[in-house]
């Protein structure tokens, strides 16, 4: 997995259990983590953006609600805003959508996955963390067919395991990392540096 | 085949679709976001067993029907009454005392789906006393949507939901006030129907519509790439009196476009903009 070097960006999927997670993941990546990060949180309609606030005190990266249009940058994280669909585009912006839910979300892990994996083939990592149904699983299978990287969490490390092990199941996951692990491992294979 | 010439080769059978679906229909997709009209297309070839683009393409060029099933898949704005209550809230403390000084107020809801914003905008000037001067255009370029618009019946379930918005957006009476309600949907009042004319228009080719005080076209540019994003905007620059308000959705902005400079900031989380004098 060397190869992932030339990774243009990452994205995240998660629901129930999520924003712990979030914060597990972002918190060993530096300031400076040369790839932009891309967030389906599943979350209320209605939800302020607590979120953002809670990831911007458990991380050194930049992090932002995704506006359409939005150019992914380097050492930037972008969160999917409640209620709206983040797509990114072939031409490498992000856009926003208000069509139909997707497996019950909007914004859905899959509309993300997909369009992302069109976008950057294989020069993609996603990962799917803790959640209680399997939106997210379609799209890591997109991702797979591009020839991405798709990470796991460990179904034993997460809050609800259905998400996970629904792409497990599914033969999707080139690795599977508990919890603690994910920041470390993303570090390596990007930055090249040790993994203990 | 690497997979950059296959996201490649897609795209080509992409564009030549929306390019047939133009010069047959007048339809101009091609400057839509890409990603969202991909995801549609994906959806409808799935269910409609075509083997690839250029199959669907050559139905869709021989039967009207399934095109108006794609139609409909790429004009669908899901929206609600009320959606973003703070929007609504802004709206009554910024934009009505301005609306009040006009002795004649001309809005339009550009690009209004199935009506429910246009709705709630009727319902906020019926309570703020100014609907008797009012004249609201709402405009959509997909005509089974607009019949849908002109009926005013929702799903009573999403009703909670609306009433819940209307509440969080200042409103003063009982949302039921608005609605009869029968088993399964609820029916828009006729005398607040009766304010709205919905009719065709749209937005990629067709011109300025009338001298506007406000413009209304939240989460519709979302899907135009920059280009025919600066179009539209510019067509509401024409289309708004000096001084008329532009209201934008939450995530959408002026930030990228040629027309930043048209207009000023009233709300700027609200994306409340005014046409500059």
């Amino acid at each position: 997995m060397s190869t992932m070097k030339d990774c243009n960006a990452i994205v995240i999927g998660t629901s129930s259990g999520g924003l712990n997670a979030l914060s597990k993941v972002l918190k060993p990546l530096a300031r400076d983590f040369p790839v932009p990060i891309l967030i389906v949180q599943h979350i209320s309609p209605d939800a302020n953006d607590f979120m953002v606030h809670h990831l911007r005190k458990n991380s050194n990266l930049q992090i932002k609600e995704a506006d359409d249009k939005d150019i992914p940058e380097k050492g930037w994280v972008y969160i999917a805003p409640p209620n709206y669909h983040m797509l990114v585009e072939e031409e490498r912006f992000l856009s926003l959508a208000v069509t139909p839910p997707e497996n019950f979300s909007r914004p859905s892990i899959d509309v993300l996955f997909e369009t992302a994996a069109d976008a950057y083939t294989t020069h993609l990592i996603g990962i799917i963390l803790t959640g209680a149904n399997n939106d997210g699983t379609k799209g890591a299978i997109r991702i797979k067919d591009r020839k991405g990287m798709i990470i796991a969490q460990s179904p034993e490390t997460a809050e609800a395991t259905m998400m996970p092990q629904s792409v497990i199941d599914k033969n999707a996951a080139d690795i599977i990392l508990p919890l603690d692990q994910i920041g470390k491992y993303l570090n390596t294979l990007i930055l090249g540096t040790s993994y203990e | 085949m690497n997979e950059e010439k296959k996201v490649e080769n897609n795209r080509i059978e992409i564009d030549l679709l929306l390019e047939g679906i133009h010069r047959k229909y007048g339809y101009d997709f091609r400057n839509y976001t890409n990603a969202h009209i991909k995801r549609r297309l994906e959806y409808r070839l799935k269910i409609s067993g075509c083997k690839n683009y250029m199959a669907m393409l050559h139905k869709l060029i021989y039967n009207e029907v399934f095109f108006n099933e794609l139609l409909l898949d790429l004009s669908i704005n899901v929206s609600e009454m009320f959606r973003d209550p703070g929007f609504y809230q802004a709206a009554r403390e910024t934009v009505i005392p301005y609306l009040r000084t006009y002795p004649f107020i001309k809005l339009w809801h550009a690009g209004c789906s199935a009506g429910q914003e246009a709705y709630s905008m009727v319902i906020m000037l019926k309570e703020e006393g100014l609907i008797d001067k009012c004249q609201v255009y709402a405009t959509d370029f997909n005509e089974l949507i607009l019949a849908k618009a002109r009926d005013g019946i929702y799903p009573l379930d999403q009703i909670k939901k609306y009433t819940q918005n209307y509440q969080k957006a200042g409103g003063k009476r009982s949302f039921g006030e608005y609605y009869t309600a029968d088993y399964h949907s609820a029916l828009i009042r006729q005398s607040l129907k009766d304010r709205i004319l919905f009719t065709y228009h749209n937005l990629v080719s067709d011109g300025v519509f009338g001298e506007m005080n406000i413009i209304f076209c939240r989460n519709v540019l979302i899907y135009f790439d920059q280009k025919l994003q600066n179009k539209v905007l510019k067509l509401f620059y024409d289309s708004l009196v000096p001084g008329g308000y532009l209201c934008l959705g939450t995530k959408e902005s002026l930030r990228f476009s040629d027309c930043s400079q048209l207009f000023e900031p009233v709300i700027p989380d609200q994306k409340i903009f005014r046409k500059k004098r």
